[in-house]
């Protein structure tokens, strides 16, 4: 039981550092970002290369992957969203799905069809001993650790640096925060580096914990990991904390006691039910409509 | 006066629908006849009026109701699968009696699908209510997933999880086996079945719209506070939207399961929704014959472009993207109307001389 609880968590703390992606961009620029499932698996297919072709050691793998990701993210925006900045929610939306289809059919062309097997990081470490016989095993240590410092990073960031109080001025009023100086693009342009950067963390934890890269291997943790940020409330960071490590829980909790084939349905299930009782998730604000 | 006119421009539009409709039938009826189509596309048929259907009744949610719903492959599934049941259990009826049958129960059981999903779901509004749907969609594809059904002559047995608590007799047949999805389908629908489900669908659709129920729900939509003060219930108006689009879908997915000899869940994810999606927004929200050319033509479309194999899916996504930037960005949407009204001069100065 405890080791599937520290499982659970560990799963779901990978969900949250990809879930944070979604909600700050969804925060600040309003839209959906399908295409943060498949910046995962970029990342998670550049350090696979760093690591297996150039045998780069894996701390500065990683910090390349995050650099190309965030490079990645930044064109992303420029090109196929910052366009459409006055289009309907639901263009962006079709746009961003269009992003998706691109980043998997190139790594499909890039990479090739065939699943790659993910070194693992931490071969040289023995799984910990805990209390009562369970055994943890170093990523689920090191997802849970990453989690916590990013979350606590990511807080102070956007509460106290100019940079962070413009992110949130900008997600509340896009036109009053121009007319305070601030810079919206280049704040638009920051979320998404954040994102995709952290979304680079994920990848390599994701394919650390579960060793098969595929160009697909992205798009079900991020269509996850977007509900996990839909259940904390979509734009709040705790949230997506909360929302991650919750539904990685209930995902390993379901997997083991009831069946593994309906795991994702009571997954989402569960987030339906949330939904009916809290309409804009566990910590979402309410809004209240104004005729 | 005006109102009158309105609507003769309104059934005007609603024919035009119908016309496509048919010359696509004839045409292809006649390239069938007269062997003059590929294989490939001949195969295409069935699930290009298919997906014209599931393309004009999600158009009836996203469009007329204003909602955005990723889920809409769950109800065509929930209908694929319920023919395939019924088909299997009517065995010894004449063809046509089973296809009928088939779409109205896979239709019906999809409709209280879509009824029991839009309880929690119309209750949203905006993003939230488009990752229920997408949720609602992953939910029955585990479910499906799981699902074992047989049929012996003492009668259907179901099983959840294990094919063997099924409890079937020797001679009983498995009609749908887990992951492995519906087995051994009689291919019963026709071409000529679905182009008519088609047309039933459209003047379902193209009436409501311009009924009192329509423009109530197209109140909705505009203003929905504004709308409730003029006492018009949100709740029921989207409702039936969002159920009579779940019970067409359902319908679509019956006549499109009926086409092949076998068929997974997995066919009908979240891909599958998505794909509906950009039929109805790169034909126009709202515009049926929109949803009509776009289901047909990006139906068709990655067949064409076979011969680019790997690369045919890139240049989809790339197509889409393109289309999505240069329709919805003002600066390029500007460019592009100057070049067209530059065309049209030359055309028609060409025309003069």
């Amino acid at each position: 039981m405890l080791a599937h609880l520290i499982n659970g968590i560990s799963l779901g703390s990978i969900y949250a550092i990809i879930a944070l992606g979604y909600t700050m961009v969804y925060g600040i620029a309003k839209m959906l970002n399908f295409a943060h499932g498949d910046v995962i698996m970029v990342g998670g297919y550049v350090s696979f290369c760093f690591m297996s072709y150039m045998n780069v050691p894996a701390p500065i793998a990683v910090l390349l992957a995050m650099a190309i990701c965030t490079v990645l993210g930044i064109t992303i925006e420029r090109l196929a969203y910052k366009p459409l900045r006055s289009a309907t929610s639901l263009a962006v939306l079709i746009t961003a799905i269009g992003m998706s289809y691109f980043l998997q059919n190139s790594a499909l062309i890039i990479w090739g069809a065939n699943p790659k097997a993910y070194p693992n990081i931490f071969k040289d470490i023995e799984a910990f001993e805990m209390v009562g016989g369970a055994r943890v095993s170093p990523v689920a240590v090191v997802a849970i650790t990453a989690n916590l410092v990013i979350m606590i990073i990511l807080t102070l960031f956007t509460s106290r640096t100019k940079m962070g109080k413009a992110m949130r001025a900008v997600s509340e009023d896009k036109g009053a925060a121009t007319l305070m100086g601030i810079n919206v693009n280049f704040t638009i342009s920051m979320t998404f580096a954040i994102g995709s950067g952290l979304a680079a963390i994920a990848g390599v934890l994701l394919c650390t914990a579960y060793p098969t890269l595929m160009p697909t291997t992205g798009s079900m943790p991020g269509i996850k990991a977007f509900t996990a940020a839909v259940f904390g409330g979509i734009g709040s960071i705790p949230g997506a904390m909360i929302g991650g490590i919750l539904l990685g829980v209930i995902e390993i909790l379901a997997r083991a006691y009831i069946s593994s084939e309906l795991a994702d349905a009571i997954v989402f299930g569960v987030l339906i039910v949330v939904l009916i009782f809290r309409p804009t998730g566990l910590l979402g604000k309410q809004i209240h409509e104004k005729v | 006066m005006s109102i009158t006119k309105k609507a003769s421009a309104a059934s005007k539009k609603s024919f035009i629908n119908y016309g496509i409709v048919i010359i696509f039938y004839i045409v292809f009826q006649i390239l069938v006849s007269t062997g003059n189509i590929t294989s490939a596309l001949k195969g295409q048929l069935i699930p290009i009026a298919c997906y014209m259907i599931m393309a004009v009744s999600l158009n009836l949610v996203v469009g007329i109701s204003g909602e955005l719903s990723l889920g809409h492959a769950g109800f065509m599934s929930v209908g694929a699968f319920t023919a395939v049941i019924v088909s299997a259990a009517m065995g010894d009826a004449s063809n046509p009696a089973r296809l009928v049958v088939s779409i109205v129960i896979g239709a019906l059981l999809a409709g209280l699908a879509g009824f029991l999903i839009g309880i929690p779901v119309l209750r949203l509004n905006g993003d939230y209510l488009a990752i229920v749907t997408l949720a609602f969609g992953e939910i029955i594809k585990n479910i499906l997933n799981c699902l074992y059904v047989g049929i012996d002559e003492k009668g259907i047995h179901i099983a959840f999880n294990n094919p063997d608590a099924m409890g079937m007799s020797a001679t009983g047949k498995t009609v749908i086996n887990g992951p492995m999805g519906a087995v051994g389908i009689s291919k019963i629908s026709t071409f000529t079945s679905a182009v008519v489900l088609l047309i039933l669908v459209l003047i379902v659709i193209q009436n409501l719209v311009n009924s009192r129920t329509g423009r109530a729900i197209m109140a909705i939509r505009d203003n929905r506070i504004a709308a409730e003060s003029m006492g018009i219930s949100p709740m029921k108006y989207k409702m039936l939207a969002f159920t009579l689009s779940a019970s067409m879908a359902g319908a679509a997915g019956a006549v499109y399961a009926l086409n092949y000899s076998t068929l997974v869940p997995k066919k009908f994810d979240f891909n599958t929704s998505i794909l509906v999606l950009v039929f109805v927004v790169l034909g126009g929200i709202g515009s049926m014959t929109g949803s009509l050319i776009a289901a047909g033509v990006l139906v068709v479309l990655p067949e064409l472009l076979r011969k680019f194999s790997d690369y045919r899916m890139l240049v989809y996504a790339i197509v889409l993207i393109l289309v999505m930037l240069v329709t919805n960005n003002e600066k390029l949407k500007g460019r592009m109307d100057i070049f067209a009204k530059k065309m049209r001069m030359k055309v028609s100065k060409g025309g003069k001389k």
